[in-house]
């Protein structure tokens, strides 16, 4: 098995509205990645493009991409894991390039999710879920990640003040990053004052300032086969580990509601790939579609004992200069959620963070990051461990 | 049951919660099971393995003989959720609860009943089902106190 490293990492800005069509948007993240990683179209073996279907008109859109983006006539599909499609991209890309098929291979992640209403992208997002048994009810992402906020603090005692600390956490980082959704301040008091927009009821016990904002957005990562990799302009960032997991869609299928089986299982097996555990992690990106989220993934990373994840943002611990920074780039409760786009963004952070290019939220010297991405409601989980040399 | 859709096939299941997904099934008998006031699983004659929602196969040893049985006796409430807003088609229902119970041997997801305020709720409250007849000739069940 050959190794495989990211070469060139690109992002277009996360917002709320993107005046472009979804090609265009695509060729935005594209561009920044192949001029990080100084190449050109022709050096593309293949392409693979992610995003969660039915946020806009187009049938398989990789072929409208792989063309704009001038990757014609290599191979390009389509992939999709709900929100973790794009980390999903990098598991095949991955493969295709440890197996020897290809020697680079761009992950394209993208959403434009502004052209449909929001209640239509909720009634979407529900159907991520079992819409034979489940959907019925009138089910939304929130609410299901509502229910394991419940069971969390019905078991440990985690409180909805924990909840907001992430959110203020969150609100700090995102301020400091430019390509953010959500780039002012956010304080506890205003979650915890009743007449806050912020404070409003979503899906008890969940409020607006624990979830994260739709936006349209995309991203992209030229992984390399080795040899490829040492020629390359920007230092490589190798894949150490890739693990991947799933779960029943249906909540009665489940036993844990307090933490996210994918993640755990994943972790075991990103972690056991790379050879290094928990404590290993100079840095973190995870999945906080919901504050409850991020805490939870705290727990089934291993960062702290299930319970024990309040303590960290308590403490500050997941703060930049703490002993395990999680999400300094603001994470998806700032940046923003454009799904198909989450999972590669995350990993251009680590690798921005591995390479010493993060800026103003720049940890100190990390070497081995670790990206969480999830599908679903903790139906798809896949966890990447990346290092540098 | 007297429905078909387009092509013929038996579509009762399109009956089934505030707004359906899912016309045919090979479960469609779930629906005549909530007509008699029944929430209803499935049971492997070959194996024994217990199925809510119902399945018509069985994964654990792949034979489609199901036997059905009524979900009766208490669950415990391992979680729920108070929507204030709803997905398209639910805007004029909210705010409702979603909420998982727990039975043993199975668990089930649906509503909390209308009547039960969230302050009433907690972990671990045994409650149980109740078939709830909704406009339009609609069917589902909900969670009562037990």
């Amino acid at each position: 098995m050959r190794r495989v490293a990211v070469i060139g990492v690109g992002q277009s800005e996360f917002v709320r509205a993107y005046p472009g069509s979804i090609r265009e948007l695509a060729f935005e993240a594209f561009r920044e990645a192949m001029e990080d990683g100084g190449l050109k179209p022709a050096a593309i073996d293949a392409s693979i493009v992610c995003s969660a279907p039915e946020y806009d008109r187009q049938r398989s859109p990789a072929g409208v991409i792989a063309e704009y983006l001038g990757l014609n006539p290599q191979p390009t599909f389509y992939v999709e894991t709900l929100c973790s499609s794009s980390t999903t991209g990098v598991r095949l890309a991955a493969a295709l390039i440890a197996s020897g098929q290809h020697d680079v291979v761009a992950v394209i992640g993208f959403q434009k999710m502004s052209e449909i209403s929001s209640a239509e992208s909720q009634e979407r997002m529900g159907r991520g879920a079992d819409i034979q048994w489940e959907s019925p009810f009138g089910t939304m992402m929130p609410a299901y990640y509502a229910m394991y906020a419940r069971a969390h603090m019905a078991a440990y005692g985690t409180t909805l003040e924990d909840l907001a600390l992430i959110r203020v956490k969150s609100s700090v980082y995102g301020r400091l990053n430019e390509k953010a959704v959500y780039r002012k301040e956010v304080t506890p008091a205003q979650l915890a004052d009743p007449k806050d927009r912020m404070a409003g009821p979503v899906a008890s016990p969940l409020r607006v300032g624990d979830c994260c904002a739709n936006a349209d957005g995309s991203s992209c990562l030229l992984l390399a086969a080795e040899d490829r990799a040492r020629d390359c302009r920007k230092k490589p960032v190798w894949l150490l580990g890739v693990g991947s997991a799933s779960a029943s869609v249906n909540l009665t299928g489940r036993d844990l509601f307090t933490g996210l089986s994918v993640a755990r299982e994943a972790a075991r097996r990103a972690y056991r790939m790379a050879g290094v555990g928990p404590d290993d992690i100079d840095v973190a990106e995870v999945h906080d579609c919901f504050t409850i989220a991020e805490l939870m993934a705290y727990e089934d990373l291993g960062f702290a004992e299930p319970g024990g994840g309040r303590e960290l943002i308590r403490n500050r611990a997941t703060y930049r200069e703490g002993k395990i920074p999680v999400n300094v780039d603001g994470g998806l409760l700032s940046k923003g959620h454009p799904i198909g786009a989450t999972g590669g963004s995350q990993v251009r952070t680590i690798v921005l963070q591995l390479r010493g290019e993060a800026g103003a939220m720049q940890v100190k010297e990390p070497r081995i990051g670790l990206v969480h991405n999830i599908g679903g409601v903790g139906l798809y989980g896949n966890v990447l461990i990346l290092g540098i040399e | 049951m007297g429905q078909k859709s387009e092509a013929g096939l038996d579509d009762r299941f399109r009956r089934f919660g505030t707004v359906g997904f899912t016309g045919i099934t090979r479960v469609n008998d779930f629906i005549a099971h909530l007509e008699e006031g029944r929430v209803a699983g499935t049971r492997c004659r070959d194996c024994g393995q217990v199925f809510f929602p119902p399945c018509a196969d069985c994964r654990s040893c792949f034979s489609r003989r199901m036997a059905w049985f009524a979900v009766e006796g208490e669950g415990r409430l391992v979680s729920w959720s108070r929507l204030a807003f709803g997905p398209a088609g639910f805007q004029e229902d909210v705010p409702y609860t979603i909420a998982l119970l727990d039975f043993g041997g199975y668990k089930v997801f649906g509503r909390v009943d209308r009547a039960v305020s969230e302050e009433e709720l907690a972990v671990g409250l045994p409650m149980k089902v109740r078939v709830e007849r909704l406009p339009g000739d609609r069917l589902s069940y909900a969670f009562v106190k037990a």
